[in-house]
This record gives C-alpha cells, sequence and structure tokens, in this order.
C-alpha cells in the first residue's frame, strides 16, 4: 500500500538537494567555526554565505540572523530575551490565544516571574483584530507576539497591521513564522517585526535548527552563554551543516514558492470541497481565503479525533488531530477551543497539511477513503444516534 | 501512532456488538472525566444473567476497543460476576493498553456499573 503522508506542518522530509549541500559538512569540512586554522575559515565562511542567503529572502541584513536550534529556542530567546533585556521599562506582554505552545508556555513562565499577560481573543476564523492589540497596548507594553500563520487551522494573521501599530508606539513586535516560511513571502520589513522565528525542518531542511531574526537595535538579552559565536547572542559551536542545509532549503522554498503555493492551493481547495461535499456534518475550520495554501483543517461532527487518525493510518494515510485524546494534557487544542469550538467538535478535528510531494491522487485517496470511515465511526457513536433520534442537523 | 496491541487494533477495526439494545433492561451512559469521551452500554437480563450487550462510543481507539471487550465479557455472566470485571481486568484482556491510555477503560467499567443500576431501578420499580 502506498502511504501518502499529510502531516506536513509536523515536519518535511527533507529535500534530497538540501542534503547534497549538507553532507559535505559532516566530513571534509569539519572545522569549528571559531577556529583561527584553515579547517575554520572554510566552515566560517560557509556558515556566513547561509547567513547571508537567509537574510537576503526575509530582507533583513545578513547579521540580523541568529543561527538557532529551532523555533522553540527562537520563541524562548525572543520573548525571554525580550522581557528581562527591557525589564526596567515595563512587564507588560501581548499575545494571542492560538500560538504554539514553545510561546505560550514561555509566556506562562514569564507570568511567573512577575510579567503580566494579555491573551488576545481571536474570532471564529482565528484571526486576531489589530484592533484589539491597539486598545491592549498601555504605557508598561514592552512586547507584542502574535504568530504569523496558525499551525492548527492555517489562518494568517494580520501581521503587517500589527506591526506598524507596535512600530508607532516603539514595542517589540514578535510573529513566529514557523508554519509561512517557505510557504508564503515572508518580508521583515513588509511585516514591520523586530523579531521572526524560524525552523528549517518546517521547509525541507534538517531538524534541529532554525533561526531568529533580530532587528537591528533590538535589545535582546541571550538564552544561552558560553563563547562568543553569533555575535554573543546565541553560544554554542555552529551546527554548520544544519545551517548549510537551512540555507540551501530557504533558498530552494523560495525559487518554487510562487508556482508551488498555487499548487498546493488547488490541492487544498480540492480536498476540503471533496470531503466537505462527501461526508455530511464535515466542517472546515480557519479562514476561508486567508489560510495557509497547504493547510486543510476538518470537523467530524459526532466522532472523535483519535479514531479517525487510526481508521485513515490503516489506510496509510497520516493526519493530525486536535484532539483531547491525542494530547497528553487530554485537553482538546486551545487553538480550536479558541475559535468557539465545543469540545466534541474541536475532538473530532482533522488537521490535513500538504506539502512538495503530494500529489492529485493523494488526494483523491483521502477523499474516497473519508466517507467510509467516517459513517463507520457514526454507526458506533452515542452522539450520532442522539442526532439522528432527534432529528437534528447540526451545522 | 499509539502502538496499540493487536487485540486492541482487532476489536478497533471490528468492534463487537455495536449499537444500542432496543427493548434494553439496563442502559448506563458515561463521560470519560479525563478527556471528555462517552459511551453508552446497553444490557438484556435474563435471571440475574447478562444474556445480551450493546455498545456506542464516542471516542479513541482505546476507548472502542475496551467498549468491544466488555461487552464479550460480560455476556452470559451473572450480574454479580459481571460487576468484578475491573478496568484493568479488561484492559489486560486486550493484551495491555499504553500507560496513557489506561484512562480509557475506566469508561467501560464504569458504563458497565451504571447499567446496572440503571436495570436493578428498574426491577425495584416493578
Ligand atoms: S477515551 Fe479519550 S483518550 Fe481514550
Amino acid at each position: 500500500m502506498k502511504r501518502i503522508y499529510l502531516d506536513y506542518a509536523a515536519t518535511t522530509p527533507a529535500d534530497p538537494r538540501v542534503i547534497d549541500e549538507m553532507l559535505p559538512f559532516f566530513t571534509e569540512h569539519f572545522g569549528n567555526p571559531s577556529s583561527v586554522h584553515s579547517f575554520g575559515q572554510e566552515t566560517k565562511s560557509a556558515v556566513e554565505a547561509a547567513r547571508e542567503t537567509v537574510s537576503g529572502l526575509l530582507g533583513a541584513a545578513p547579521d540580523e540572523i541568529v543561527f538557532v536550534s529551532g523555533a522553540t529556542e527562537a520563541n524562548n530567546t525572543a520573548l525571554k530575551g525580550t522581557a528581562f533585556a527591557k525589564r526596567d521599562k515595563g512587564n507588560h506582554i501581548i499575545t494571542s490565544a492560538i500560538e504554539h505552545h514553545s510561546v505560550s508556555e514561555t509566556v506562562a513562565a514569564l507570568k511567573k516571574e512577575g510579567f503580566r499577560i494579555t491573551n488576545l481573543p481571536v474570532d471564529r476564523y482565528g484571526m486576531v483584530d489589530p484592533d484589539d492589540v491597539k486598545k491592549a497596548i498601555d504605557e508598561k507594553t514592552i512586547l507584542i507576539s502574535i504568530m504569523h500563520a496558525n499551525n492548527e487551522i492555517g489562518t494568517i494573521q494580520p501581521i503587517a497591521e500589527i506591526g506598524k501599530i507596535a512600530r508607532e508606539r516603539s514595542i517589540t513586535f514578535h510573529t513566529d513564522a514557523v508554519q509561512s516560511l517557505g510557504h508564503i513571502p515572508v518580508n521583515v520589513d513588509d511585516l514591520d517585526v523586530d523579531l521572526l522565528s524560524g525552523s528549517s525542518h518546517k521547509f525541507y531542511g534538517p531538524k534541529g535548527v532554525g533561526f531568529l531574526y533580530v532587528r537591528k537595535g533590538t535589545k535582546l538579552t541571550a538564552l544561552l552563554f558560553g563563547g562568543d559565536q553569533e555575535k554573543r547572542r546565541r553560544a554554542g559551536t555552529h551546527n554548520t551543516p544544519g545551517i548549510v542545509g537551512t540555507a540551501a532549503a530557504a533558498r530552494i522554498a523560495h525559487e518554487s514558492m510562487a508556482e508551488e503555493s498555487v499548487r498546493e492551493a488547488v490541492l487544498r481547495d480540492r480536498l476540503i470541497k471533496g470531503i466537505t461535499g462527501a461526508v455530511q456534518d464535515a466542517s472546515l475550520n480557519g479562514h476561508p481565503t486567508m489560510r495557509l495554501p497547504n493547510n486543510a483543517n476538518i470537523s467530524f461532527h459526532f466522532i472523535e479525533g483519535e479514531s479517525i487518525l487510526l481508521s485513515l493510518d490503516m489506510e496509510g494515510i497520516a493526519a493530525s488531530s486536535g484532539s483531547a485524546c491525542t494530547s497528553s494534557t487530554l485537553e482538546p487544542s486551545h487553538v480550536l477551543l479558541a475559535i468557539g469550538l465545543s469540545h466534541e467538535v474541536a475532538h473530532g478535528s482533522i488537521r490535513f497539511s500538504l506539502g512538495r510531494w503530494t500529489t492529485d491522487e493523494d488526494v483523491a485517496r483521502v477523499i474516497e477513503v473519508l466517507p467510509g470511515i467516517v459513517s463507520r465511526l457514526r454507526v458506533m457513536s452515542p452522539l450520532f444516534a442522539e442526532r439522528t433520534s432527534h432529528g437534528i442537523v447540526q451545522r | 501512532m499509539e502502538s496499540y496491541s493487536d487485540k486492541v487494533m482487532d476489536h478497533f477495526r471490528k468492534p463487537r456488538n455495536v449499537g444500542a439494545i432496543d427493548d434494553a433492561d439496563g442502559v448506563g451512559k458515561e463521560g470519560n472525566p479525563m478527556c471528555g469521551d462517552i459511551m453508552e452500554l446497553s444490557i438484556k437480563v435474563k435471571d440475574d444473567t447478562i444474556i445480551d450487550a450493546k455498545f456506542r462510543t464516542f471516542g479513541c481507539g482505546a476507548a472502542i476497543a475496551t467498549s468491544s471487550m466488555i461487552t464479550e465479557m460480560i455476556k452470559g455472566k451473572s450480574i454479580q460476576d459481571a460487576l468484578k470485571i475491573s478496568n484493568r481486568a479488561v484492559a489486560e484482556a486486550l493484551d495491555g493498553l499504553p500507560a496513557k491510555k489506561m484512562h480509557c477503560s475506566v469508561l467501560a467499567a464504569d458504563a458497565l456499573k451504571k447499567a446496572v443500576d440503571d436495570y436493578r431501578e428498574h426491577r425495584k420499580a416493578l
């Protein structure tokens, strides 16, 4: 059975071209970029070339890029680094209810340190209202952090508008761009951000590496101390193969983005239409148009997500769910609750995320097998039985 | 995925006794306090012996498999013996559950208790 991977938002396979560029840096070019000898200087120039590539694609200057171990570190550095650097200016941080855990948990930790947090709500499409940001700002606000595109429902936030608000008031503005980078255009000046997090394995690069964009002049305390790598903004020996791979992946994604995002959006829309057409009481989550080209998040009412995932897996199809049963906390996704879904409906939501190797046939196959899976599980569901016996059709 | 045992997957794939008994003698509906999943169990009783059992479950793979398994385990048992079946016993009969999924089996055991309570209520009323 051919396996179908529709979980690209969780991670992507590294592009073979990326691996080719990385390989020499494990063996031949292994020098420590901090060493003065030729071995070190070779890899140092590779790291700097990668920095130039990445910064160029973002419309940034090379020394505004800090390479880190991935998005969790980038987000932690951005939030804690700003909070600690600007502590004497204020203690208020604004963020949203739908951030990734690497942001929301960091913010929760900062709360324990005495910072005041405003968690902005979102509308039913998962959109933050820039007016809410404006209203939440007070004289103690030092940082605003709103993600660029949501990882679960794919909604793209009005970052440029929020950026303008933050800029006018000289408040540091961070965006977690993990899901958007490599998939839609990301330019730090257009978005008007001071800090931006990226993770290579989300755009066909290697795992364990990412970067934080830090606008010149932005005050930031480092998370890791030690050597003076990354201009003392991040100590630790450079992950040279990872950094080289990041640049290669970013370059490839950039080159193919215009074409690929359209291709994926067509498949995404076919998938959404196909599923909601073939399955009753299946509803799309997230914004109808302002969404990532590769994200389709659908709630299958009256049934539970893990059992849908298991059934899909039996057909060789990999997706993910916002169900409580698949989370370690046994709480349904905070994002789905934030857009106003009931516990049960959030429970039955599935995220299909498409990518570079998703084909027409893959999408057709999902549309073909889903109705059977859903009706089999609905026969077993007491919620579906209640709904049919009462004759209610929920929409 | 969850690394469920073959037995769990077998009961998930081919759940036994799905549905609701029309003229049930006892029905128990229970929600899982941990994750919000729901199970409904109906039983038919004759001479204090469970002669039929059916379930409907809104829940994860483990919840469906334990629901299916408990219907198999209680059929033909006296009410007293059926009540002795613990959630652990159901999990063991499925060759175990992942640690994170043990709470799912509580649902089945609780729904059974509720169905029996319901049956006893009815009998009292007669
Ligand atoms: S019943 Fe919800 S996690 Fe198993």
